[in-house]
């Protein structure tokens, strides 16, 4: 039996059980979703976007697929897409690519939604968190969806936070779609602290209209397998989007970022800069395509990925990509993949800093770069902190959550 | 305090050190001079326990501890400090934190409790003073943006924090103005104890006016061919090395 056959047989036995426990927008498109699943089944390594990660493995084992409901604490921004208050049906499944098997198979089985609505001129000074937490007492496969609403003129912070409460065998997908009308601003944080058990698949898509400024952050500081995927569009001139990235593996993680930025119209600007850290046998992969269409002129792209190997038998694989079709644009991408400096770590051991300590603080201090991005002030400090307990081993569980203790 | 017996040392394939023997006593200041690529920078490096150079005979004592067998921050923690030729600039790390990591580094290793933030940045107030190195330094990256002459200096400031008993001037000398040189030297002086011992590497005069050695020693080819007092100095600094290559041949 091929590794898709399981969620085909699942979806034909199941379909009608998760359309019940759904609601009509989602449902209109599950059909569509599951046949373009059907269609083009897990990617192979063959396909380019994919060639970093094995999907038809990691599907392989047989979980047990969790169909409770969404709990939603009441707050403000923050709704079941069933409640939502306004007609969602133009976004949801629009933004997302429908020809990704992730978000094809998500789409397909995922029976709620999360979603993150900000009206229209709305300023949302605290930030909006959303804290995702895997239970369960059985290897579990959780389908996860956000849909995110940017009204025209709004501006908010949203955090994502990944935990995992149980020591489990958990198999996530997620698609997060973000749509900004014009001259919106996002600030979007999504942070991973989960366990090597954990295998994640997430697909985050962002559309901008005009003068939209977005800031997405993807920060891996634990994890099992994770394969994420970020595409970004932008439609509307005078726009600009900053994708950063912080992953750190050890152990034999995998962490797999691929991400998609399209200029489909002038005058727009783009800023990405990923940072790895792979040590034991972790491998990293990014994989980082600029895509500039013909139209759009006057792009300003600037693209690096800088990767740390801290120890001989972790590996990277790095791909910045740039693929231009206008003639008046300056763009840039650059990556480096490096070891440890071993002159800096002679002159810190000369001053008396044991070796292990001196590792940790040039690793940290790499890092640092990408933290510093980080706007929202308390977050980036407990960031630092973070980072750097990752870095000296003591982040094996999730501190702030009451669960783990 | 320091006793090295018949030192052979190689860097890769290339010998460089053949035979050192060399004994500094508690207080005492060596001078070191010699030609380019005598091993006066290799001999320096092999006592701190730069992983790069390889040890292929011989020994080094200190306070009677086998120092070859212990690595280079059990080094530091005993009291050996070198100030580097070129000092390696570290990103990213702050000043204040490197300096913060290395001085309790050192007093775990003593078995002493962490200094306090508040008595720490009290200490690096103190000490900064001592070789007039500016604050807003301290909050870069280790000798990140630094200049020649501020980098020399940050290194005689991290010995003032360190307090080692044994000092290691590798050409702290080299690229100082006339000022700097006074303030780096000087800025040593005040911090040495009767017991402080020194090797200091230089290839001028000036620095020996202001730190003034016991002893002498000219390094040719791996060996110290001669050793004498502080007008053996001068004697090079007027005459070169020539005619004591000719009184080895």
């Amino acid at each position: 039996m091929t590794s898709e056959q399981q969620y085909i047989e699942l979806y034909r036995e199941a379909g009608d059980l998760i359309k019940s426990k759904s609601c009509a927008v989602m449902n209109a498109v599950r059909d569509e979703a599951f046949e373009a699943f059907q269609r083009v089944g897990f990617p192979t390594k063959k396909v380019e976007r994919y060639k970093y990660t094995d999907v038809a493995t990691a599907f392989a084992p047989n979980y047990g697929i969790s169909l409770s409901p969404l709990t939603v604490k009441p707050s403000a921004y923050i709704y079941n897409i069933i409640d939502a208050p306004i007609d969602v049906a133009p976004y949801y499944h629009q933004v997302a690519d429908k020809t990704d098997a992730i978000t094809a198979l998500n789409t397909a089985l995922v029976h709620d939604a999360l979603l993150v609505y900000v009206p229209k001129n709305t300023l949302v000074s605290d930030p909006i968190v959303v804290d995702n937490w895997l239970r369960g007492n059985a290897a579990t496969m959780m389908n996860r969806r956000i849909l995110i609403v940017m009204e025209q003129g709004s501006d908010a912070t949203i955090i994502i936070n990944d935990h995992a409460a149980d020591k489990q065998r958990f198999l996530t997908t997620q698609v997060v779609e973000v749509y900004c009308h014009d001259n919106a601003r996002l600030d979007l944080y999504e942070i991973e602290e989960t366990t090597p058990l954990c295998s994640r698949f997430s697909n985050v898509y962002i559309h901008e209209g005009r003068d939209c400024s977005v800031k997405h952050n993807s920060i891996t500081l634990f994890n099992g397998q994770t394969r994420n995927l970020c595409d970004v569009y932008l439609r509307g001139e005078n726009s600009e989007v900053t994708l950063n990235g912080c992953a750190i593996g050890g152990g034999t993680q995998r962490i797999d970022n691929n991400t998609l930025i399209r200029h489909e119209v002038p005058n727009c600007t783009s800023n990405e800069l990923y940072k790895y850290v792979v040590d034991d046998k972790s491998v990293g992969a990014f994989a980082g395509k600029i895509l500039v269409d013909k139209d759009a002129q006057k792009t300003t792209s600037q693209e690096t990925n800088a990767n740390l190997c801290a120890s001989s038998d972790a590996r990277m694989y790095t791909q910045p990509m740039l693929e231009i079709y206008a003639d008046d644009v300056k763009c840039a991408h650059g990556s480096t993949v490096g070891v440890m400096d071993e002159a800096a770590l002679f002159y810190m051991r000369q001053r008396g800093i044991p070796e292990a300590e001196a590792r940790t603080l040039l690793k940290n201090a790499f890092m640092g770069q990408v933290i510093d991005q980080i706007k929202f002030e308390p977050l980036r400090q407990k960031l630092y902190v973070k980072v750097e307990k990752r870095f000296r081993g003591e982040l094996d569980k999730c501190e702030d959550c009451r669960l783990c203790k | 305090m320091l006793e090295i017996k018949n030192l052979h040392a190689k860097v890769g394939e290339k010998e460089i050190l053949k035979g050192i023997d060399l004994t500094i006593r508690d207080g005492e200041i060596h001078a070191l001079m010699g030609t380019n690529g005598a091993g006066k920078s290799t001999l320096s490096n092999v006592i701190v326990g730069n992983p790069n150079y390889e040890v292929t005979e011989g020994s080094i004592m200190f306070n009677g501890q086998d120092l070859l067998a212990m690595n280079p921050e059990e080094r530091a923690h005993a009291g050996i400090f070198m100030s580097f030729q070129a000092p390696i600039e570290i990103p990213g790390v702050s000043m204040t934190n490197f300096m913060r990591a290395a001085v309790n580094a050192r007093r775990e290793a003593q078995g002493k409790e962490p200094l306090k933030s508040t008595d720490f940045l009290k200490v690096m107030r103190e000490k900064r003073k001592l070789v007039e190195i500016d604050q807003k330094l301290m909050n870069r990256s280790v000798n990140e943006g630094f200049s020649g002459g501020e980098r020399k200096r940050n290194e005689i400031f991290q010995m003032a924090m360190l307090e080692p008993t044994f000092c290691i001037l590798d050409e702290t000398d080299s690229g100082l103005d006339v000022d700097a040189l006074r303030i780096v030297a000087e800025g040593f002086n005040k911090l040495r104890t009767p017991e402080t011992s020194a090797i200091v590497i230089t290839h001028y005069q000036r620095l020996l006016d202001y730190i003034r050695p016991d002893f002498v020693h000219v390094l040719i080819g791996g060996r110290i061919v001669k050793t004498g007092t502080a007008e053996l100095a001068q004697q090079i600094e007027e005459q070169g090395f020539d005619w004591i290559k000719e009184e080895l041949a």
